[in-house]
């Protein structure tokens, strides 16, 4: 037992072959009184996980491939629904709303993130500070910040302040509330307002472990700051950026809470999509599972994509 | 990269851009704060003066004085503390296991659970909705509490085996030694030196449960159990044009959970970015 506490992991080989030496390993697995122990202590979280993610997930695919009519019969009708999904004008505009905030949002945050963080890299006075205050917007329910700057971008009221800079600037002279395009790129300034500070602190994590003699040699090299950037700390961060960008993507690309505030209901997105479909017109039901399983599988596929094209390990 | 720091333009240019940093950060807190406590007049007046004019306190009065506002805050907390308690009990314990216990399946276990991190919500609210209204639950605390748990989970699990696992082993050992069993161990040593760590999960815990919303907005009908999340979004329709009301409604979020995050920040940066170097 204090073997296997301090780490050492003495699996016993079995000489009878491969079978045998399987059996005992995974007799081995619930005797030992330590594995046992370990087994027990993880039952709750993985029970929760299988009960409330697993279980309904699996159930969302199988709903996905009905067609339901609340409080009346179903019937098998394989990818039907999928098809309708596909075909449907509303589930467009959610697929390009939600690609559209996903791109800006994520790049945006991570150029902007970069630059807070390397300049939170240097010790300088009022540190602890800036880094607190970044981080407040962080903790705020996405859904009051929506509310927030919307009443910044209220058209011609005395609290629409972002409204009235925006308009006598000149930049966009029409109501923000009133397009879905310029409430995207509004509720984009939001979502950037709120997690820039986020992505600043991971990225911030990823600089600090680069050991100053990294530059101190490049510098003797007679790199520049910009050759700096580009050659030692952007390979170095490289894993902790993946990281923070895959983390997210993922985020971004199931937005539900900012763009529905944003846009009081209007506005479309994927989960956007599939909430008005199993929640709110309970015809759609099937639509909306449909869309559910969609909004699952691209998601994995994002994740898929980032690990496999940009290579490193996803999750640690 | 941002000119040479050595150099006195350097370092005010360097300031400046910092400072700009913070004020954009924290302009829309102020300009909810101005918001929220001029007089009704005064947030007529357009264009909008950037400073206040006039103290008054009648769109606080106006949000406290509706009880749908004060019942949202009611089952704020009671949401998130629910949340909390469970997540900490079913994470610390796992999390425990994860840290300390060798295991054969702790690798792929581990995985799964922090992978609930990047599970979207939305794929499972129609087969949730669904199956709390057969055990009749639809519109109960239950209803939020249950998924909020499982989203919580990967944090909390996360944070508290990287807590775990900075304890240093030797006084869990001289613990077995002395004869005590590996769940004795947890309970009278490694849980009470980690305090400070499950108080800063607990935290980070309760502000995932209070700021979540499409829980809250798809099992939640009515002003006896919508949070805040909720409540305050559709006052953009009760007090339509009562634009201080909605603002003075978002301060009495957003403050405690600025100074909840500027008391821990230290804690919560150092917890938030443990793994992300590793």
């Amino acid at each position: 037992m204090t073997e296997s506490a301090t780490g050492v992991d003495t699996k016993p080989r079995a000489p009878g072959g491969l079978v045998r030496g399987t059996l005992r390993t995974l007799r081995n697995e619930f005797t030992d009184k330590e594995r046992r122990l370990g087994y027990i202590l993880v039952t709750p979280a993985i029970a929760i996980i299988l009960a409330i993610a697993l279980f309904p997930l699996l159930y969302a695919i199988w709903l996905s491939l009905q067609e339901i009519i609340i409080n009346q019969s179903s019937s098998f009708v394989g990818f039907q629904n999928y098809v309708d999904m596909i075909q449907d004008p509303d589930f467009h505009s959610a697929l390009i709303n939600t690609t559209v905030f996903t791109v800006l949002s994520v790049s945006l945050e991570l150029v902007l993130g970069m630059a807070i963080a390397l300049a939170l890299n240097r010790a300088f006075k009022g540190r602890g500070i800036a880094r607190a205050t970044a981080l407040a917007p962080w903790a705020f329910p996405p859904a009051i910040a929506a509310v927030m700057w919307r009443l910044m971008f209220q058209d011609q009221v005395g609290g629409g302040i972002l409204a009235y800079l925006i308009r006598s600037s000149g930049i966009y002279t029409h109501p923000i509330l009133g397009s879905d395009s310029a409430l995207i790129v509004a509720a984009v300034l939001v979502d950037v307002w709120k997690t820039t500070p986020f992505m600043a602190l991971l990225l911030l994590a990823g600089l600090q472990v680069i050991p100053q003699e990294v530059y101190e040699a490049s510098r003797v090299d007679g790199a520049t700051s910009w050759q700096q950037f580009w050659r030692v700390t952007l390979p170095l961060v490289r894993p902790a950026m993946l990281v923070a960008l895959l983390f997210r993507t993922l985020d971004a690309w199931r937005v539900y809470d900012l763009l529905w505030v944003m846009g009081n209901r209007q506005l479309n997105s994927l989960s956007v999509y599939v909430y008005n479909g199993v929640k709110i017109s309970q015809l759609d039901f099937s639509l909306g599972n449909a869309a559910a399983v969609f909004v699952f599988l691209s998601s994995i596929a994002i994740a898929f994509l980032f690990i496999k094209v940009l290579g490193t390990r996803a999750v640690d | 990269m941002f000119g040479d720091f050595e150099t006195r333009w350097g370092k005010v240019l360097f300031y400046v851009l910092i400072t700009v940093f913070v004020l954009m950060t924290i302009s829309p807190l102020l300009w909810m704060a101005k918001m929220a406590l001029v007089s009704p007049a005064e947030l007529d007046v357009y264009p909008p003066k950037i400073l206040p004019e006039s103290l008054d306190f009648t769109s606080f009065k106006t949000i406290f004085g509706d009880a749908r506002f004060r019942s949202a805050l009611v089952n704020t907390v009671v949401i998130a503390g629910f949340t909390t308690v469970i997540c900490l009990s079913v994470g610390s314990i796992a999390a425990y296991a994860l840290a300390r216990l060798k295991f054969g399946l702790r690798g792929p276990v581990l995985s799964m659970i922090l992978a609930v991190a990047f599970f979207p919500a939305v794929a499972i609210i129609a087969p949730l909705f669904l199956q709390f209204t057969n055990w009749g639950i639809v519109n109960t605390y239950q209803s939020m509490i249950i998924p909020d748990v499982l989203f919580a989970l990967p944090l909390t699990v996360y944070l508290l085996v990287a807590y775990f696992r900075e304890l240093p082993l030797d006084i869990e050992e001289a613990a077995k030694v002395d004869g005590a069993s590996p769940m004795q161990a947890f309970f009278r040593v490694t849980l009470p030196l980690s305090i400070p760590g499950v108080v800063t999960t607990g935290l980070l815990c309760f502000i995932f449960a209070a700021t979540e919303f499409l829980f809250a907005n798809t099992f939640a009908f009515d002003s006896s159990t919508q949070p805040v999340t909720v409540i305050i979004p559709q006052f953009a329709t009760q007090y339509r044009t009562d634009y201080g009301a909605q603002a003075a409604a978002s301060m009495v979020v957003t403050i405690p959970l600025t100074i909840l995050v500027l008391a821990f920040q230290r804690r919560i940066v150092s917890g938030l970015t443990a793994g992300a170097v590793k």
